[in-house]
């Protein structure tokens, strides 16, 4: 019960760092609450032991120092701290020394996604696809301000900045999903900067390879829940919000068979063609009063997953 | 002279245009407090927005701008100036035994640079204000509105009063310090604001030159930091921590010395190990100097870097410790009473230890790959800068208040408003710290829902400390109105503030005090 709290306060642990990043965390906090409860609790105990008591006489022992004291304690915290230093880098080395057989996949940043390419032409938008128990090397860049990759159930982050690649591996050994969020601020959808790793078993990763599409699950899944997951995934809601406020982009609310004002002072209705034109080529047709910022979609998304993202837009009242 | 320094001359403009230390000190209180009210007032609205999912009182756009502001605001306006500026001003000449600054019109000049600074940060509003965080971090502060640049501007002139006042102190304790009165004498707050002053003149003026270059790129579109023109992103936070990193030792090494007083005199013993305090504000600020690398231990910065920063981070634990330590130790066998003050002071204690050994997580390069940049930081260096910096404000101010006003407060009224801040405190920070070690990044204006329960809890915690700083305001204001005459020594204190009325007359002491022995001689009379 109490072990289950504890680990409550962690991330689930995804990848082969992520045990050995626990038990150093574990090691400074008990540490930590050692050293809370001799100060603290110290502090508390000479205050209720040695308070002034009224209608006595102030009896108090005139001490300056003392030097065998001050000298314990300037010892024993220099050597703990150095002890922690030497396991901190010690672990920091195996973080950023990725395997020379590392599977290496390229990560490009912009606001608000994470753009994944992958040695065989593959692009995937939100989602990362790695194999289980392999390392995987992501060589990062960004195109606009700096980001920052961050798994925490792997227990890593790195920054990825404009004009340089850095560079962060891990060895996924849970399978399933796990988050990606952008951890150095960025601006208006920061916080709707967000993905998934998704680990897939041996079978599945020799499919992905191939350009076969992966099943994510196996029961039936309406075509506007499909739509509404691809949204999610895709950070659409980093720029357009649902609820009718404005945000980089034109909301979305009401839209289908809206008409919409263009910036070059014509209407167009917005219908299937039209919604499919904006994903796949944003810049045809800019709607007045917002800046073409969207990045083209084009061959992302197949058929079917085009008509179940617009059957979700249509939904949107 | 008639009266004391506040009755000496009357009016607005007698305020305006002084050059008594005190007074000076007294307006930077004022308007230092002022700030922190607005600083606060964002922070309440950041934790409303985050006390639900989804949108609450403001869009995303809105929010980037409160915690821009929030953090800004506080840091450049109110805790780097808070204890020196303020009460340092008010307190530093009294300790020393002088009449007033070395420079009382450079320092007059200091308070007008901090309100023009000031100034034209916040007319960065009127632009459709800032959303940089207070980091300013390129090339996002390149490329966002022209708002920007207004608060950049306005850190840059504040920093020269951060300046011109750190130099006014520095030469004010070796020049005017009291007959008698030697180095290994003076009140341990002396030396911690000597220590911050240092600080203050030497990386101040890097934050200044990093600024300008901001400035000038942004206009001018010279490449420094922006790689589309050439320039090096990660160049800039090399020099802004460059600066702001020993700034955190702005903040707290004044609030260390005011501890370093109010322990003693509420202990009735003199203090434990006064050199090796002493000497620690000094190694504080040295290593201060060579640590900036920590918090960027994931911009790409290269292994070895990362090696030398983590080792000598580690190393401010050891006389961080030696100060916490020798604190505890005073108060063995003493005679201790729970006055305000110190009510403050255990506050500081608790807070700045959590704060203190939370900062050994973060300067373990490992662990601080997965906490850097989540709310485990927002934690840490909340316990050390309100914790510390703004428990040591409140400890000094309840300290000096008598001195400076002539009044006293009710005790019963501080006791409850302490008690409101420091539970509140402890309930809307700690939780950020799990919330950070489970992985919720810093400046999000939404989380996954998993993370509702402990932000809640956060929020709630806020609206305590609300509470209890608004307790504080009225009681303080009662005080200053309706309090009982203060007599010239409340605390029984041996520091030579003390030996003059309260409040003081305008020069300060009737004569120039000797001073013969060191200030902690408690010996018992029994």
């Amino acid at each position: 019960m109490w072990n289950k709290f504890l680990a409550s306060t962690l991330p689930a642990q995804g990848s082969a760092l992520a045990a050995k990043w626990d038990t150093l965390y574990w090691f400074l906090t008990a540490i930590s609450v050692f050293f809370f409860f001799l100060i603290v609790g110290g502090m508390i105990y000479f205050a209720i032991k040695y308070r002034h008591k009224k209608g006595t006489p102030e009896t108090t022992t005139y001490i300056t120092g003392h030097h065998k004291l001050e000298a314990v304690w300037i010892t024993i915290p220099t050597i703990l701290v150095l002890v922690i230093f030497a396991w901190g880098y010690k672990l920091y080395v195996n973080m950023i020394e990725a395997p020379e057989n590392a599977y290496e996949i390229h990560v490009q940043a912009e606001k608000w996604v994470w753009e994944f390419h992958y040695k065989n032409g593959r692009k995937t938008i939100g989602d990362l696809f790695v194999p289980l128990n392999k390392p995987v090397k992501l060589i990062m860049t960004s195109e606009d301000v700096i980001h920052s990759f961050f798994v925490p159930d792997f227990r890593v982050k790195q920054d990825v900045v404009p004009g340089m690649y850095t560079s962060v591996w891990f060895q996924a050994e849970a399978p399933g999903k796990h988050e990606i969020f952008c951890a150095e601020y960025c601006g208006t959808s920061h916080s709707g900067m967000l993905g998934q790793v998704i680990v897939l078993d041996d079978a599945k990763w020799a499919d992905f390879e191939q350009g076969k599409e992966i099943a994510q699950s196996d029961k039936p899944v309406s075509m506007q829940d499909q739509g509404a997951e691809l949204f999610r995934k895709r950070s659409c809601a980093a720029c357009h919000s649902l609820d009718g406020t404005r945000r980089v982009g034109p909301t979305l609310k009401g839209l289908f068979n809206a008409d919409v004002p263009l910036a070059d002072g014509t209407t167009v209705k917005a219908d299937e063609n039209y919604l499919r034109e904006s994903i796949e080529v944003p810049t045809a047709k800019i709607v007045q009063g917002f800046a073409p910022s969207m990045p083209s979609y084009k061959g992302q998304l197949t058929d079917a997953e085009m008509t179940a993202l617009l059957t979700y837009l249509k939904s949107l009242k | 002279m008639s009266g004391n320094y506040i009755t000496s001359e009357k009016g607005l403009w007698s305020w305006m245009k002084t050059l008594d230390h005190k007074r000076i000190g007294v307006m930077y209180l004022f308007t230092i407090l002022t700030f922190f009210l607005i600083g606060g007032l964002f922070a309440v609205a950041i934790r409303i927005q985050l006390a639900h999912l989804g949108k609450n009182i403001v869009t995303a756009d809105q929010y980037n701008k409160l915690f821009t502001y929030h953090g800004a605001i506080m840091v450049f306006l109110v805790v780097i100036p808070a204890i020196p500026a303020a009460l340092g001003n008010f307190a530093l000449p009294l300790l020393v035994g002088a009449k007033d600054v070395a420079f009382p019109r450079l320092n007059l000049f200091s308070y007008y640079l901090y309100i023009i600074g000031a100034l034209v940060a916040c007319s960065s509003l009127l632009v459709g204000g800032a959303d940089t965080g207070w980091t300013f971090y390129t090339p996002y502060a390149l490329k966002t509105g022209v708002a920007t640049l207004y608060v950049v501007a306005g850190a840059f002139i504040a920093g020269f009063s951060s300046v011109l006042t750190g130099l006014n102190f520095i030469v004010t304790i070796n020049k005017l310090r009291a007959p008698g009165l030697t180095a290994f004498r003076l009140p341990l707050f002396c030396w911690s604001i000597y220590a911050t002053s240092i600080i203050q003149v030497l990386a101040t003026p890097v934050l200044a030159i990093t600024l300008l270059l901001l400035i000038m790129e942004r206009v001018m579109k010279i490449g420094v930091f922006d790689a589309s023109l050439g320039g090096d992103p990660v160049l800039f936070q090399h020099f802004f921590w460059f600066y702001s990193h020993p700034a955190v030792y702005i903040m707290i090494l004044p609030a260390m010395g005011i501890i370093s007083e109010i322990v003693p005199v509420f202990s009735r013993k003199p203090i434990f190990g006064y050199k090796a305090i002493a000497y620690s504000s000094l190694g504080i600020a040295a290593i201060s100097f060579l640590v900036w690398g920590h918090h960027m231990f994931v911009s790409g910065q290269s292994k070895l870097a990362n090696f030398v920063f983590s080792l000598l981070t580690m190393l401010v634990a050891v006389p961080t410790g030696i100060k916490v330590f020798s604190w505890v130790a005073t108060m063995y066998k003493g005679s201790i009473r729970f006055q305000a003050p110190m009510l403050y002071a255990f506050g500081f204690l608790e807070l700045f230890t959590i704060g203190g050994l939370t900062g050994i997580y973060c300067a373990t390069i490992a662990i601080d790959v997965h906490l850097t940049d989540t709310y485990f930081i927002v934690a840490h260096f909340h316990y050390v800068m309100v914790g510390g910096t703004l428990m040591g404000l409140l400890a000094g101010m309840h300290y000096w208040f008598p001195k400076m006003t002539g009044r006293m407060y009710s005790e019963v009224a501080a006791f409850w408003a302490w008690l409101f801040i420091v539970v509140g405190f402890n309930l809307t920070f700690f939780p950020q710290f799990i919330l950070g070690s489970q992985g919720m990044p810093r400046r999000y204006y939404d989380y996954p829902a998993k993370f509702t329960y402990l932000n809640r809890m956060s929020s709630f915690g806020t609206s305590l400390v609300s509470i209890g700083f608004f307790m504080v305001a009225i009681y303080l204001i009662y005080a200053i109105k309706k309090g009982k005459i203060a007599p010239s020594n409340p605390w029984n204190g041996l520091t030579l503030e003390w030996q003059t009325t309260s409040p003081p007359p305008t020069e300060n002491f009737e004569q120039t005090p000797v001073v013969k022995d060191w200030f902690y001689e408690y010996r018992s009379k029994a």
